[in-house]
């Protein structure tokens, strides 16, 4: 027996698209579909051409051992969670094939397939079934499943009276007591509580431990380092870096940050209905000079460009949040949470300020995401729209310095009091 | 086999199950196999789909036998009293209510089918399994309904002093018949769900249609002659007919004649080439839904 647990060989996806927005929309293309349905199934039916197809996977391979934890990393439609979707055999693959040595189980989902009438008792043997497991299977863990929940006393009521965090609770529970050779996980732990998420992270790395084979795709980089050994870096389809967890993860962040350089307004990776698109953002100190470079402790500003606000777009919202290297979020903020200090200028034509009167970040490097709403919808969304660096200064008159060791990316004015010194 | 090829052995100690994912060419096999593996996930489905219907209602499961007695009461007003549809001389209640035992499964076997892809999607699209099973579930949690119509006609049975008749015998056959009936309407509706969401309006019309095409509210002996041969060419009014038959005797219904077997070798090659092309449109199923 080899001790290969998943090889992957030049596995490709690819999708149609076009077709799928034009289904979609208003009653005119209804009227067209109606009047010549069957030049509708003619193009339904016809070979995509170049431009009507996106290649989701095109000609990845890579071998994971047995018991080694893989993370997959790489930017939004870069492919990993049609690498999942195929190695669960949820659709199936274009060309190409991989072959998975043991039981499989797929995590894609916390609570996949639980009904909302049912108790939470009998969703743990529905969702179980569903995720692979025998029935006798669950009932000898189903105490362990209900105790690691947490939900012991309302597991006879209907699930639709739980909170969302219940749910989760319940859902990951019964997916953690899965016990397959192979696990493939997407982004499950982004889900729940602080409190929750530390243990499943702890379970996760328990499963990791015993000598189980994982593929664990996520965004959170700490979450990925601190688990996986290995780790492979998705762009576009393509596996760029195969390594050590700590090189794709560097790429992964290099990579976030190239893009950054690329003009704003040309970046066709981005989210939302398109109304209002954002072109540029200024990150500047006190000086008003483009820098993207701040100093601890002194006044910040943000400055966001929207290409237009077109006549009859109420523009709801900018907001943006702030995150350390390792993708954990720093901060958010939100225009549409109004202050007493907010005011109107009509001389700003469609630029939006935000101005931090003290920067309280530690020095290091930070990335960005902006969304912008409008009209009740999501107009756009891009993620590390920008980058900045943080250099030392003060908070307060207290000198805040770049330290390896330092935890933490926020240094909150403080003082202490100590004892006198004899 | 599947939305991939696969061989899943069962993990003997020293050789592991493996999976093999590569685009399937051509036709794949049906995968029957693959099925009877995930029979359990198939009962818990049929189970989920009982369950979870009559929770949070008044009545509870009392619909399922409020269901055909209204159902009955509203037929034998309209058409027994007032317009006065020829039963055969039976009384009408009787006369339409064997009829809505097989009909009231049918119809709502076939909606439930039909809908079963696009329904589950949430399922669907995160967990792989047979996606026939959902399919399957749909045709045979209907069975339920059945059973409860049933219990409400042995009460009609006793009240009208209906006696017990050899040919009942036939009714596990027929019930059988009922059921690949669904599961072929309802595989090639649920096929065609994935892709034309208009299947969901159209299956209420096309019930609509085929009970007016089936002898459900008046007897078969109401169909002119020369159309008689045609008429039965749907497996429907085979079944309910003979359904009629074995439960109230010939002046109900017939036994089953040629054409009925005919009825029943089309239905048979629809369901298979049907369950075929099922098996083509499952592998991209998610792609597209």
């Amino acid at each position: 027996m080899s001790d290969i647990a998943i090889r992957v060989e030049n596995l490709t996806k690819r999708y149609r698209i076009g077709r799928a927005q034009g289904s979609q929309s208003g009653v005119r293309t209804l009227l067209q579909r109606a009047a010549s349905p069957f030049r509708y199934l003619a193009t339904t039916l016809r070979p995509p051409s170049e431009d009507e197809t996106l290649w989701a996977l095109n000609g990845v391979s890579f071998e994971v051992e047995r018991g080694k934890v893989l993370g997959v990393i790489g930017r939004n439609g870069a492919g990993k969670s049609t690498l999942l979707k195929l190695l669960a055999r949820i659709t199936e693959p274009t060309s190409g094939r991989a072959t998975i040595y043991g039981r499989v189980g797929a995590l894609l989902e916390v609570g996949t397939g639980f009904h909302p009438e049912l108790t939470g008792r009998e969703n743990i043997f529905l969702s179980g079934a569903i995720l692979g497991m025998k029935r006798t299977e669950i009932e000898r863990k189903f105490d362990e499943i209900v105790a690691f929940s947490g939900v012991e006393r309302f597991i006879d009521t209907p699930i639709k009276y739980y909170s969302s965090g219940m749910r989760v609770r319940l859902g990951f529970s019964v997916a953690a007591h899965l016990e397959p050779e192979v696990l493939l996980i997407d982004e499950v732990l982004a889900v729940g509580d602080a409190e929750f998420q530390k243990k499943c992270l702890g379970k996760m790395s328990e499963v990791a431990t015993e000598g189980r084979t994982v593929l664990f795709v996520s965004h959170n980089m700490a979450a990925v380092q601190s688990l996986c050994s290995r780790g492979i870096y998705l762009q576009r389809g393509k596996v760029l870096v195969d390594g050590s967890i700590n090189e794709a993860v560097a790429t992964y962040l290099k990579m976030i940050e190239d893009r950054t350089q690329e003009d704003l307004s040309l970046r066709t990776d981005r989210g939302g209905q398109g109304g209002m698109r954002l072109v540029g953002v200024d990150i500047t100190d006190e000086s008003e000079m483009a820098a993207m470079t701040l100093i601890t402790g002194q006044p910040a500003k943000f400055v966001f460009h929207i290409n237009q606000i077109p006549p009859g777009m109420v523009l709801e919202y900018v907001d943006f949040t702030i995150y350390d290297l390792q993708g954990r979020p720093v901060a958010y903020f939100n225009s549409g949470d109004v202050g007493e200090k907010d005011f109107r200028d009509s001389n700003l034509g469609t630029h939006v300020v935000c101005a931090v009167d003290e920067l309280l970040l530690i020095p290091g490097r930070y990335r960005i995401n902006v969304g912008i709403a409008g009209n009740g919808d999501l107009q756009d969304h891009v993620e590390g729209a920008a980058f900045f660096n943080v250099e030392e200064g003060q908070i307060r008159g207290r000198p805040v310095v770049a330290r390896s060791q330092r935890l933490g990316s926020v240094m909150l004015p403080h003082r202490w009091i100590l004892p006198e010194t004899r | 086999m599947t939305a991939s090829n696969v061989s899943q052995t069962p993990s003997l100690p020293e050789t592991l199950a493996t999976t093999v994912i590569e685009p399937t060419r051509g036709w794949a096999s049906l995968g029957l196999r693959d099925i009877w593996e995930y029979r359990e996930l198939l009962m818990l489905l049929v189970w989920r789909e009982i369950k979870g219907a009559y929770r949070q209602t008044a009545l509870g499961v009392s619909w399922l036998f409020l269901r055909p007695i209204l159902n009955v009461l509203v037929l034998t007003l309209v058409f027994g009293m007032l317009v006065k549809v020829p039963s055969n001389d039976l009384p009408y209640a009787l006369f339409s209510l064997s009829a809505l035992l097989p009909w009231g499964y049918f119809s709502n076997a076939v909606l439930r089918s039909a809908g079963s892809l696009v329904q589950n999607m949430e399922i669907i699209s995160k967990v792989y399994f047979p996606r026939m099973i959902i399919a399957v579930a749909g045709v045979l949690s209907g069975l339920v309904d059945l059973a409860a119509s049933f219990i409400v006609f042995v009460v009609f049975m006793l009240i009208y002093r209906v006696p017990l008749r050899i040919e009942m015998l036939w009714l596990p056959g027929f019930i059988l018949a009922a059921v690949l009936m669904a599961l072929t309407v309802g595989l090639w509706l649920a096929t065609l769900s994935v892709r034309y969401r208009d299947v969901s309006f159209a299956v209420n019309f096309l019930l609509q249609a085929l009970m007016y095409l089936s002898p459900v509210i008046y007897p078969i002996s109401s169909v002119p002659e020369k159309l008689v041969f045609f008429y039965q060419l749907n497996p429907m009014a085979g079944i309910i007919d003979g359904f009629r038959w074995a439960l109230l005797g010939p002046t109900a219904g017939s036994p089953p004649g040629t054409t009925f077997w005919i009825s029943m070798g089309i239905m048979g090659v629809l369901l298979v080439v049907g369950a075929f092309i099922f098996r083509r449109t499952e592998r991209t199923i998610v792609d597209v839904l």
